[in-house]
């Protein structure tokens, strides 16, 4: 069999980025629910938050150096699998990232080593600080990255000078049109992520013990955001819909399965099996005119299809057609939970009915879930074309011998399987443990271990422990 | 109008000295931790194992950035040269990236795992010394010089004996480091035994470094010449001198280090920080020679820099975030060692 090293390093980049993203995903909205947290225990001082923040922040710490360790590869992967795009974009994509290293990488990493170890060494203000800008931080981070990926989609204040792309407007380069959707979209999707699998951990943890404090405030607060969130999700999913549609068509087409040039009330397909050589679907289940009312605001609204361009031209329509259901069947699955959590509140039977708690138990993976298939949505509806309209993906791809990406390839997915099976038995392992106790809590914060002690210690280099050694 | 004609020639020439100042913070930085999972082998027991990761478990997060920031720099200031470098070296860039991956996560696991945790020893000190030994090869591939063919991309040319050789000199190197950083971090038995191995390392080092040296200057007369073409011998001679004068008073301050613990006479705190200046020193004059010797090519010897640098636009648009981030990123970073000053087994702490 002859192997094709282009494919081979797509399929490299897709599992690598895949990998990737499931941790951003849960530590920018956990940082960002720590943070909360934390603040809320300064305010109000009450032990329940100081114990959330710690509890969560032991999981936060292993999905942040998973994330740490899997986005460097991807950093140099530009390079290694996909050279002649690096050579030609480099001069659009290579600021945008080196600015999320300047603003974003070195603070996390910078106010990460006080978040989590510091809680001795500075006061709480201070540390509460720290943790701020480590959330911050990873929204700083998915600014830029999601406007490099942006402009691969839509493209915009650049021109090309001898095969390479120069910048014309930066402002337009970032601000580019699908850029203000993808990002919020995004940063959205991080948060419910992270809400859904507090949620599922607290409901899990109050099925074992009623009576925890803990698990209840968690499962409350939770509830709240997700009421809030998933209803804004949806409709800022929808403006990025009319955003696809308006400069990416055939993305589009392929996301609601629409084959004819063009089609006039086209209805909204629950399923179908599209197929892309008969260049039709089978089975058709769909509301008639739905599709285009949603995206036209007309009944009889037309679509682009995807016979409209060559076949050459088109992506893989049924991953698209697939993970967009799946995204927006989690999405809407995520809605009507938080309209149950209301409603049982409302009945003051929230933290008793079993049903339900075991349900949202179910939920942990689903944010992810949502997240993967909307990227596979965003980046094989963009195939074949890596920067739209522009730049094709096997046009670009490194010369490389193709036995060599096997290997590197083969390392990824033995080294990574290894990894997840160890990064899910350890979060098992910690949600089990369950919470640190309020008396241990009590004790960091005053006597022995209370904030700047350490740093006391250090100033006065004869510390009293060591006698006691 | 002149000025900024005279701005846009010196541009590439910044960015090529701020991708410099980028690799040695990197090596300086993550080389120290990289160091002490190079070490971790020479000591046993739990809890001295215990204290060289709590050393570095908050700081080596930031250290690693420094190389991602090397990456972008390269990638944004010379995408040419960013795309023949990362796809020739496609091997051991994969093989380095596979190492930080397994140093990386040890940090977090091993503290949380009861009976897996001699499997989280082995993956920080095998993922930190693959990662070091590749980063040398690396690095001699490119002193080497990067023959035409190379671009074909089907040769393992970046493997020689003389890359083999500055892998091993790497690791050495970063030992070191890790060394006079323990030094500064710890007491009684565990610095002895850091000062100890530290003074073996320096002369090896020292050899390693009169060997690389010599190897370029016999295997390549461009270099050569460079170095013994003219008065700039008289100048340049003064980098390794230096070099020799860092490595004495090193090997004289880790003496002392060890001394105190014989005669029981507490070594002035000055003693016990200095050897980590002076060992940084040591690299900084390395890596100055290597700049002489390699300058103006990021791709020798073929592409310069100024051939490889990206538009002005693009170099422009990133100056002001370079000259207000930067000292930011130094300051907080300092901010940072400063709260975690002092030596490490005076607290029990975490997370
Ligand atoms: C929406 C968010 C998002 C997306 C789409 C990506 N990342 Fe990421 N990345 C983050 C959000 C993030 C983060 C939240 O900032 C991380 C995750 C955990 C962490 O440590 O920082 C991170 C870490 C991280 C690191 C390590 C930073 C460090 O040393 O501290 C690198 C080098 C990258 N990423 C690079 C990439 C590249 C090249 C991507 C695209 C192909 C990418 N990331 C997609
Ligand atoms: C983080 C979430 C992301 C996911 C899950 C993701 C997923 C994918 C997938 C599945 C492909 C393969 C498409 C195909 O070949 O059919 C792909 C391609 C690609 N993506 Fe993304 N992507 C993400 C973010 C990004 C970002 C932020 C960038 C750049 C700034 C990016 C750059 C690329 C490039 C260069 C390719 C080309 C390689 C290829 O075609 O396989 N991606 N991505
Ligand atoms: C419920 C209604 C939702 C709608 C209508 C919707 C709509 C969309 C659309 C149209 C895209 C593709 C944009 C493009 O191709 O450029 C997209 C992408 C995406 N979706 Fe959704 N979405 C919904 C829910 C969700 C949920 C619940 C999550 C995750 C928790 C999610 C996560 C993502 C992600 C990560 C992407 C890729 C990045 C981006 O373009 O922002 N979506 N979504």
């Amino acid at each position: 069999m002859e192997l094709d090293s282009a494919l081979l390093s797509r399929l490299q980049f897709a599992f690598t980025v895949s990998f990737h993203i499931i941790f951003p995903s849960i530590t920018i909205g956990l940082a960002t629910l720590i943070a909360i947290w934390e603040g809320l225990w300064l305010k109000t001082r009450n032990p329940i938050y100081l114990q959330l923040a710690k509890f969560w922040i032991k999981p936060f710490a292993i999905s942040f150096g998973m994330g740490v360790v899997s986005g460097i590869v991807l950093s140099y992967e530009f390079g290694t699998n996909f050279s002649e795009f690096s050579r030609i974009t480099g001069p659009v994509l290579g600021p945008l990232m080196a600015y999320e290293v300047l603003t974003a990488f070195f603070l996390e990493a910078g106010f990460l080593g006080v978040m989590l170890f510091g809680w001795q060494r500075v006061g709480p203000r201070l540390h509460f600080f720290s943790t701020i800008v480590v959330a911050i931080g990873t929204w700083i981070s998915a600014f830029w990255i999601i406007a490099a990926n942006s402009w691969m989609h839509t493209p915009a204040g650049y021109e090309i000078v001898d095969g390479v792309f120069h910048v014309a407007s930066w402002w337009e380069v970032i601000f580019n049109p699908s850029m203000p959707y993808r990002f919020t979209h995004m940063l959205m999707a991080a948060f419910i992520t992270a809400i859904f699998v507090v949620l599922a951990t607290s409901a899990w943890q109050l099925k074992r013990d009623p009576s925890s404090e803990m698990a209840r405030k968690g499962l409350s607060m939770t509830l709240w955001f997700a009421l809030i969130l998933t209803p804004l999700q949806a409709y800022i999913g929808d403006l990025h819909g009319l955003n696809v549609k308006e400069h990416q068509p055939i993305k589009l087409a392929a996301m609601e399965g629409i084959w004819p040039e063009s089609e006039a009330g086209a209805p909204l397909l629950l399923f179908a099996i599209p197929d892309q050589k008969g260049e039709q679907n089978h089975f058709e289940i769909g509301i008639p005119k739905l599709a285009s009312l949603i995206l036209t605001h007309e009944l009889d609204g037309e679509l682009t299809g995807l016979t409209s361009v060559p076949a050459d031209e088109r992506p893989n329509v049924a991953i698209v057609f697939y993970s967009f259901r799946i995204m927006v069947g989690i999405g809407v699955l995520m809605i009507l939970v938080s309209l149950a959590g209301l409603y049982l509140r409302r009945k003051g039977t929230l933290f008793q009915h079993q049903a339900f708690l075991t349900f949202c138990s179910y939920l942990a993976p689903s944010g992810i879930i949502a997240v993967l298939a909307g990227w596979y949505v965003v980046e094989v509806g963009r195939q074949p074309w890596l920067v739209q309209g522009l730049v094709r993906t096997i046009d670009v791809v490194s010369p490389l011998p193709a036995e060599r990406v096997l290997f590197s390839l083969t390392l990824f997915v033995l080294t990574y399987s290894l990894l997840f099976a160890v990064y899910l038995y350890f979060m098992r392992k910690l949600i089990l443990k369950g919470p640190p106790p309020l008396e241990k809590l009590s004790e960091q914060l005053i006597g022995v271990k209370a904030a700047g002690y350490a740093a006391a210690l250090a100033k006065h280099p004869k510390p009293v422990h060591q006698e006691a050694n | 109008m002149e000025l900024l004609s005279e701005l846009q020639f010196g541009l590439p020439l910044f960015y090529f000295l701020l991708l410099g100042f980028a690799i040695l913070m990197y090596v300086l930085l993550d080389g120290f931790d990289l160091g002490i999972g190079i070490l971790y082998p020479w000591f046993n027991t739990d809890a001295e194992h215990d204290h060289l990761m709590r050393s570095i478990s908050h700081v080596w997060d930031g250290n690693e950035t420094w190389l991602v920031f090397g990456g972008v720099i390269l990638f944004a200031a010379f995408p040419a040269a960013y795309a023949g470098l990362l796809s020739i070296l496609y091997l051991p860039i994969m093989l380095m990236l596979i190492g930080l991956i397994f140093r990386g996560v040890a940090f977090e696991y091993r503290f949380k795992s009861n009976r897996s945790r001699h499997w989280w020893n082995r993956s920080f000190s095998i993922g930190s010394s693959l990662a070091a030994f590749c980063q040398g090869l690396m690095l001699g591939a490119v002193v080497q010089g990067i023959p035409q063919g190379a671009i074909n991309l089907s040769s393992l040319q970046w493997l020689s004996p003389f890359s083999l050789f500055t892998g091993l000199a790497v690791m050495a190197g970063y030992a070191l480091l890790g060394c006079v950083y323990l030094t500064m971090k710890s007491r009684g038995a565990l610095q002895q035994k850091a000062a100890r191995y530290g003074q073996r390392l320096v002369i090896f080092v020292m050899l390693a470094m009169l060997l690389v040296s010599l190897g370029t200057l016999l295997l390549q007369p461009e270099i050569r010449s460079r170095w013994f073409g003219s008065w700039h011998t008289l100048v340049l001679m003064l980098l390794p001198l230096a070099a020799v004068l860092a490595a004495r008073l090193l090997f004289i301050d880790l003496g002392r280090v060890q001394q105190q613990y014989r005669t029981g006479q507490p070594v002035q705190a000055i003693h016990e920080s200095r050897p980590f200046w002076l060992a940084a020193s040591l690299f900084l004059f390395g890596f100055c020679g290597l700049v002489v010797s390699i300058f103006p090519y990021l791709i020798p010897p073929k592409l310069t820099f100024y051939e490889a640098a990206a538009p002005d636009g693009s170099l422009l648009f990133l100056l002001p975030g370079v000259l207000i981030f930067v000292p930011l990123i130094l300051t907080y970073t300092l901010w940072g060692y400063h709260i975690f000053r002092g030596k490490v087994e005076d607290f029990e702490e975490g997370y």
